[in-house]
């Protein structure tokens, strides 16, 4: 695949990981964020941890929208779903995630009509052909998705789609970057900026954590190779004292981000005064909802929901571990209380959050695998 | 102050656990081949019907009949669409049971057929069906020798579903299964992985994705004999990658002869189409059905051998080495990646949904 | 979040609005570009997609440029261990 394979070469990641290995410090540990949840799935997939020298430590973020969405919003969406008439749409991989009361997959074993889609404006068709049923879009993402989710709900205005609506829970990742480097326990060195929201946001909103906050950020593709690029070009930048806000993805991220991309949000989206994220607590200005001209098109409007806020156990240490300052065997519920099965906080819930990853496979340790592999 | 190896034996201490089912309500995932299934079968199934031909919880089971040796198997078709590219539920009930045989190392030879049909299912279609059964069994020279239907309410049904439960005879001294599985023997698949499930998650539309891909439906049993032939006695085990896919299967069978598999990326034979739908869709090709292929584990030393009879065969011309089988990390499938990292392959908890993050 | 795959614009869809068929490995599907700016996309154009809509276009230039770097950094690997090989005084 043209595009993909080049940026997955091994033969030029062993060059990088030399590079990078190079470029430490003796004696120094470094902790990077790749804030993506993109990044978590390249870092396991492809096995990158492998070709980092243990002084580098990769921290996972809070960019994965199914593993921060709150257990309420889930719930209110769950309670859609079971209205009569409806026809919920979401991407497959909020199915499984459970909220108070259960997930998707347990909604629609209990009848409710809840179908996967790939894109929103396959939900509106299904609204098209459904003209007797309320079809409902569970939005989520980032700003990389939200653009779409405005494109569809103007397409549903200008086409008259009646039946059409959004359960609008788009959130916005600077705030959330803001709330971890403003936390008192913060000990990270770098971040791995998240590619594809750059499409969208271009480069320039990250300036204020070079400049106020003193970490470099070097926005990062998804491509193996891309997060070995980032992490030597944040590496390098702190060897030479700089703290820059730098692109690595230029390939696919324009500095200047997505004009028109914007606007679409903006025409039909507003910031929602707060919003709660799962594992990080309520952040101001970091959530969209629809604008009032397009409350006809809008499920929070439409339909009556519980509305009930699900708090995270007390006992429950996500923040922590997604700011990086425990690991995930330090939280006092991991292992006993929460497990892949039952999870109780956001890094348990995905197979790529932190705790998840380290429950499957932290019991083996990079060394033991690293022999069983050899030869 | 608790360690961190208190915090692992603590895990290992709850996954020795005997799996419980915890929902109240039967889910998709406890069809689909993973995990949830795995603990629906163990918890529910092995709990009551237990006895000592059940439990290896292989794909068919071994039977004494006086002097002779055969294996039964069942298997219940549901696929929907009903027609997809390269096959229909007819092929897919007649091979995958056939196929379930011939990984048994038996010679396939009568199958029964069940059908529940959906009130309002044309009878055009059903024909179409059964030819391709009659056209199937042809071709896998079995009989398909009783049969049964039923017809429930329209709504209730999905069309057509077809349960085919097949027997053979195992002429052959040696057993195959997971448990002659042993450290050194090499990991063979028969053919590229993925075709037959990502073509019918092409054909039911809801995707919107297109690609010239076909089933890869199809009997078994003279590429399985091909390969029994060609090592008498140092085949350990076959077993088709049906649902779960590849990674499912050596993942049970990792855990079931207590070995590792350590499996080279780079070695598993992918089409580019399946590829590009499963990096469009966010899933792993080692997880999406195959209904003609079968992983094969031999003894080490004969791989090359096991290879060359495979790609001898015309269903076997793209079969590959993929990995070996290690003593430890016991349970646990490694794969090593293109990029030159390694990953744990884990059994999924159901099925691999699309995703966007 | 946010999974991206680069694919080919193969065919635009005149009277779909601004639908396009894009192409990833064999794989087709119609797509929105209608967030890409009035410049527009044209067969052979590269784009990255995201549930259904061009995000980006791919710029060929900058791809290649960044393959440069990486192999640069390959060769200077590859030149420091001649190197070392060379010094070796044994």
């Amino acid at each position: 695949m043209r595009f993909v394979d080049e940026y997955r070469d091994g033969g030029r990641a062993r060059a990088l990981a030399a590079r990078i290995a190079a470029l430490c410090e003796p004696g120094r540990h470094y902790k990077f964020m790749e804030v993506c949840g993109g990044h978590t799935h390249t870092i396991y997939r492809h096995g990158l941890e492998d070709l980092l020298p243990r002084q580098v430590e990769l921290v996972h973020g809070p960019g994965c929208p199914v593993c921060v969405i709150p257990m309420g919003r889930i719930d209110d969406a769950v309670a859609i779903a079971r209205e009569p008439g409806v026809i919920m749409t979401s991407f497959g991989d909020l199915m499984r995630v459970p909220g108070g009361a259960g997930s998707f997959l347990d909604a629609k074993a209990r009848g409710a009509d809840v179908r996967m889609v790939y894109s929103p404006l396959d939900a509106l068709r299904i609204a098209r052909e459904n003209p007797g049923r309320r079809v409902v879009f569970m939005a989520i993402g980032f700003e990389t998705t939200a653009p779409s989710t405005a494109v569809t709900v103007l397409r549903a205005a200008a086409e008259g789609v009646a039946n059409f609506s959004v359960f609008c829970n788009h959130v916005t990742i600077i705030p959330a970057i803001k709330a971890i480097l403003d936390s008192p326990d913060l000990r990270l060195d770098g971040f791995l900026g998240p590619g594809h929201v750059s499409t969208v946001i271009g480069c320039r909103p990250y300036g204020f954590i070079a400049r106020d906050h003193g970490r470099p950020l070097v926005c990062a593709g998804f491509e193996p190779l891309d997060v070995l690029q980032s992490v030597h070009m944040l590496l390098r930048q702190l060897a030479e004292g700089r703290c820059e806000v730098e692109n690595q993805y230029a390939r696919v991220v324009p500095w200047e981000g997505n004009r028109r991309a914007l606007e679409a949000i903006g025409r039909t989206m507003e910031p929602r005064p707060h919003f709660e994220w799962r594992g990080l607590g309520f952040i101001s200005h970091s959530a969209l909802r629809l604008r009032e001209e397009y409350a006809a098109h809008d499920a929070e409007r439409i339909f009556d929901l519980p509305g009930v806020r699900v708090a995270d156990p007390k006992a429950c240490q996500c923040g922590e571990v997604l700011k990086g300052a425990i690991k995930p065997w330090e939280c006092k519920v991991f292992g006993t209380a929460c497990t892949p099965e039952t999870p109780i906080g956001t890094c348990m819930v995905s197979s790529e959050g932190a705790c998840a990853a380290y429950y499957n496979y932290g019991r083996f340790t990079r060394e033991r695998v690293r022999e069983a592999t050899r030869a | 102050m608790t360690t961190e190896q208190q915090v692992l034996d603590r895990i290992e201490r709850a996954r020795r656990r005997a799996p419980r089912v915890r929902e109240e309500h039967i889910t998709l995932a406890h069809g689909a081949g993973g995990k949830a299934t795995q603990t629906l079968v163990e918890d529910v199934f092995v709990g009551a019907f237990g006895n000592p031909a059940l439990e290896p919880l292989d794909d068919g089971a071994v039977l004494e009949l006086g002097t002779s040796r055969m294996v039964m198997t069942t298997d219940s078709y549901v696929v929907s669409p009903v027609f997809f590219p390269g096959g229909d539920i007819g092929d897919l009930a007649v091979n995958g049971t056939v196929n379930d045989l011939a990984v048994s190392g038996a010679r396939p030879l009568y199958l029964s057929a069940g059908f529940i049909l959906e009130e309002g299912f044309p009878v055009e279609d059903l024909r179409r069906v059964t030819a391709s059964m009659s056209a199937a069994a042809l071709r896998a020279g079995v009989a398909i020798v009783t049969g049964d239907t039923k017809v429930v309410q329209r709504g209730k049904g999905d069309g057509c579903y077809v349960t085919t439960t097949g027997v053979g005879v195992l002429d052959r001294p040696a057993v195959l299964g997971a448990a002659h599985v042993r450290p050194g023997d090499a990991i063979l698949v028969s053919g590229p992985v993925g075709d037959h499930g990502v073509t019918v998650m092409l054909a039911r539309g809801e995707l919107d994705l297109a690609a010239d891909l076909v089933s890869d439906t199809a009997p078994l049993h003279t590429l399985a004999a091909a390969l029994l032939d060609a090592l008498p006695g140092e085949v350990r085990m076959l077993r088709d990658a049906t649902r779960g896919g590849t990674a499912t299967v050596l993942n049970e069978v990792a855990r079931g002869a207590g070995v590792a598999m350590i499996v080279h990326e780079s070695a598993v034979p992918v089409r580019p189409a399946v590829t590009g739908a499963c990096e469009l869709l966010g899933i792993d090709p080692l997880y999406v059905a195959c209904e003609g292929r079968f992983v094969a584990f031999v003894a080490g030393d004969r791989a090359e051998t096991a290879l060359a009879a495979l790609r001898s065969h015309p269903q076997g011309q793209e079969a590959a080495l993929i990995g070996r089988v290690e003593a430890a990390p016991s349970g646990l499938v490694l794969l090593k990646t293109a990029f030159g990292g390694t990953r744990i392959i884990d059994l999924l908890v159901g099925d691999p949904l699309p995703r966007i993050c | 979040m946010c999974l991206g795959i680069p694919g080919e614009i193969v065919e635009l869809l005149p009277g779909r609005g601004d639908l396009a068929t894009v192409e990833v490995a064999g794989v087709r599907r119609p797509i929105s570009v209608g967030l890409l700016g009035p410049e527009g996309v044209r067969p052979g154009d590269w784009v990255l997609v995201h549930v259904g809509f061009a995000m980006s276009r791919i710029d060929e230039a900058e791809a290649a440029a960044t393959l440069a770097l990486l192999e640069g950094l390959g060769r200077a690997y590859a030149d420091e261990l001649e190197a070392l090989a060379d010094s070796d005084i044994t």
